[in-house]
């Protein structure tokens, strides 16, 4: 039977709260954290949300009655408290498959966080995870590569591979860059790292510093007989530019690129992440910008939704944070995200963070990258946290080594090995982690050095972003 | 006076990957690591190659992958058994992770010269 139009405003609440639904296994479902304006009922607040984040304006208007919006809109159908916080709850919403454009993160960041987030009746709103339905999943490529494929390219098996950020980030020649590079895959590491500001500026434009990077990659190979590779940082102004660098690395004969891929925009990147699967190339990928989304633990999106957007969008390594390091980063939490790039399925588990099953079904996994403030007495918990896929990156924990960043990069080596030995022979690393380190410091000596310069550094400051609990 | 300076001259070495920077595993240490391969339900399997062509993709198996083997005992003459035919090949122990198709784990036993 067709309905009538009638013009006004109708609460939200009548069309859009349906605590009956159940959800189909089509559905792209989505939990917010919600914190209303005094006064405004819950269920109202909620429906709000999943009526702006789908197909709901804030008037009736005629043209509805052109389609079955039913079919169309999307529903809240479960409200929660969040523990330990009066004023705000959590509101799931679902949303019909068809509501987003095949293949696009960008189609659906755009309707799930888009004018929803300014809404006036909402004095704070955070995404706090989605789960794709495999319907969508399987219209995206995900990881140009993934772990198993970026394994066997780099012949690196059975331990976490080892990295470090170019320092000073911003500065140097493209000549005195690459000697740095040069002296941190010679020490060790398998891979060096462009900084994300470094992009074309005056002082080092980027064909010489891919010139430079090549020849020492090049040269540390052919003289440690291991495979190393340095992340060409190719994110620029224009996507015309972006590809253009991308096309010069894969001249060079360098096995990797990197991108920032919130700055760059998620456009860019799924494009860049199907040049690199065409083009045989491993896609680093930086997040800079995300604290400013991700910190603040009621408004915003938390990070766990920004990474499992990035495995669909495409990259072979996503930095992750240290949990030990000067950057924030809450344990458990951390754990619940890295499983969502790696795992191909990651069960619900609230004292994690993740709100829902998650079926990645055959995607690719990307490796977890921790970077930021770690040192080489960190190394036991990194390796212990972090397990083997992941890459572990001491910038100031390789170049502040008093001899130098190559034997900055061999005590960083050698802890690392010495970590990997002895979680394999079952011994505990984290409780046991500086006999392991001590014993190791007696074969190198400049392990030993790194463990007595870097002794009293601690970064000891609570989580801001904490898990919802009691 | 005397030369004394503290900065010490790191020369680069040539490594094999996984586990080269560690000294030469005992006898014990390696039953250990063949423990956990076997523990984590991974196929040993053993390889060597001659030192000039070390960066290969493909090392020459040592017979076939050890599928199924339980017994540390057994991998253990079969290293010695590829070393003794093979004394100037490096050779190495994988531990073969079928589900994956990647290798749990990979390290160099003995060195050729």
């Amino acid at each position: 039977m067709s309905k009538k139009y009638d013009a006004g405003v109708k609460e939200y609440r009548d069309t859009y709260w349906t605590p009956d639904y159940v959800p189909l296994d089509t559905d792209l479902l989505a939990c917010f954290k919600c914190t209303g304006q005094d006064g405004v009922p819950r269920e109202e607040v909620a429906a709000a949300v999943a009526a702006e984040s789908s197909t709901g304006t804030w008037s009736t208007v005629w043209s509805e009655l052109l389609t079955d919006l039913d079919f169309y809109k999307g529903r809240c159908y479960r409200i929660e408290d969040v523990p330990g916080d009066k004023e705000a709850f959590y509101a799931f919403i679902a949303y019909p498959l068809d509501l987003f454009e095949e293949g696009s993160i960008t189609n659906v960041l755009t309707s799930l966080v888009g004018n929803v987030f300014g809404f006036k009746a909402l004095r704070h709103l955070r995404l706090e995870d989605i789960r794709f339905p495999m319907a969508f999943i399987k219209t995206c490529m995900g990881p140009p590569n993934g772990i198993v494929v970026e394994r066997d390219r780099m012949n690196k098996y059975g331990r976490p591979l080892l990295g470090c950020t170019i320092k000073p980030k911003l500065g140097l020649s493209g000549k005195n860059y690459g000697r740095v590079v040069y002296e941190c895959l010679r020490g060790g590491l398998d891979f060096t790292k462009d900084d994300e500001n470094i992009n074309s500026q005056p002082f080092q434009r980027w064909q010489n510093r891919f010139e430079f990077v090549a020849e020492a990659t090049n040269l540390a190979q052919q003289e440690t007989g291991e495979k190393k590779g340095h992340y060409l940082n190719c994110t620029a102004a224009t996507p015309e530019e972006m590809y253009e660098r991308a096309e010069f690395a894969k001249e060079l004969g360098q096995p990797i690129i990197m991108h920032d891929y919130i700055t760059g925009g998620f456009t860019a990147n799924t494009g860049l992440a199907k040049w690199c699967r065409k083009n045989g190339m491993l896609l680093h990928i930086h997040r800079a910008m995300h604290a400013v989304i991700d910190r603040h633990p009621k408004h915003g999106i938390h990070f766990r939704v920004l990474a499992k957007c990035l495995r669909l969008s495409g990259g072979d390594q996503l930095h992750t944070g240290t949990v030990v390091g000067k950057l924030e980063g809450d344990r458990q939490s951390t754990l619940g995200y890295i499983d969502q790039l790696r795992e191909s399925f990651v069960p619900e588990d609230r004292s994690r963070g993740n709100f829902f099953d998650q079926d990645w079904g055959s995607m690719g996994g990307v490796f977890a990258v921790a970077s930021g403030g770690i040192h080489v007495w960190h190394m036991p918990a990194l390796v212990a946290i972090f397990g083997d896929d992941s890459v572990l990156q001491f910038g100031g924990g390789t170049h502040g080594h008093p001899w130098g960043s190559a034997a900055g990069a061999a005590a960083n080596r050698v802890a690392l090995e010495a970590c990997v030995k002895a979680r394999n022979a079952g011994r505990e690393i984290e409780r046991e982690g500086r006999d392991i380190l001590t014993e190791a410091a007696k074969h190198s000596p400049e392990l030993a050095i790194a463990l007595e310069t870097w002794k009293e550094i601690k970064f000891e400051f609570d989580t801001v972003d904490k898990l919802d609990v009691n | 006076m005397p030369f004394k300076s503290t900065v010490g001259d790191y020369q680069t070495v040539a490594t094999l990957e996984t586990f080269g920077f560690l000294p030469p595993m005992t006898q014990d240490e390696i039953y250990d690591q063949i423990a956990y391969i076997i523990a984590q339900g991974w196929s040993p399997l053993v390889e060597h190659v001659h030192p000039s062509n070390s960066m290969a993709t493909y090392w020459s198996f040592w017979k076939l992958p050890f599928f199924g083997e339980k017994d540390l005992g057994v991998i253990v003459s079969e290293l010695e058994a590829c070393h003794r035919a093979y004394p100037d090949h490096h050779v190495r122990l994988v531990g073969y992770d079928a589900y994956t198709q990647s290798q749990g784990s990979c390290f160099v036993v003995f060195e050729g010269r």
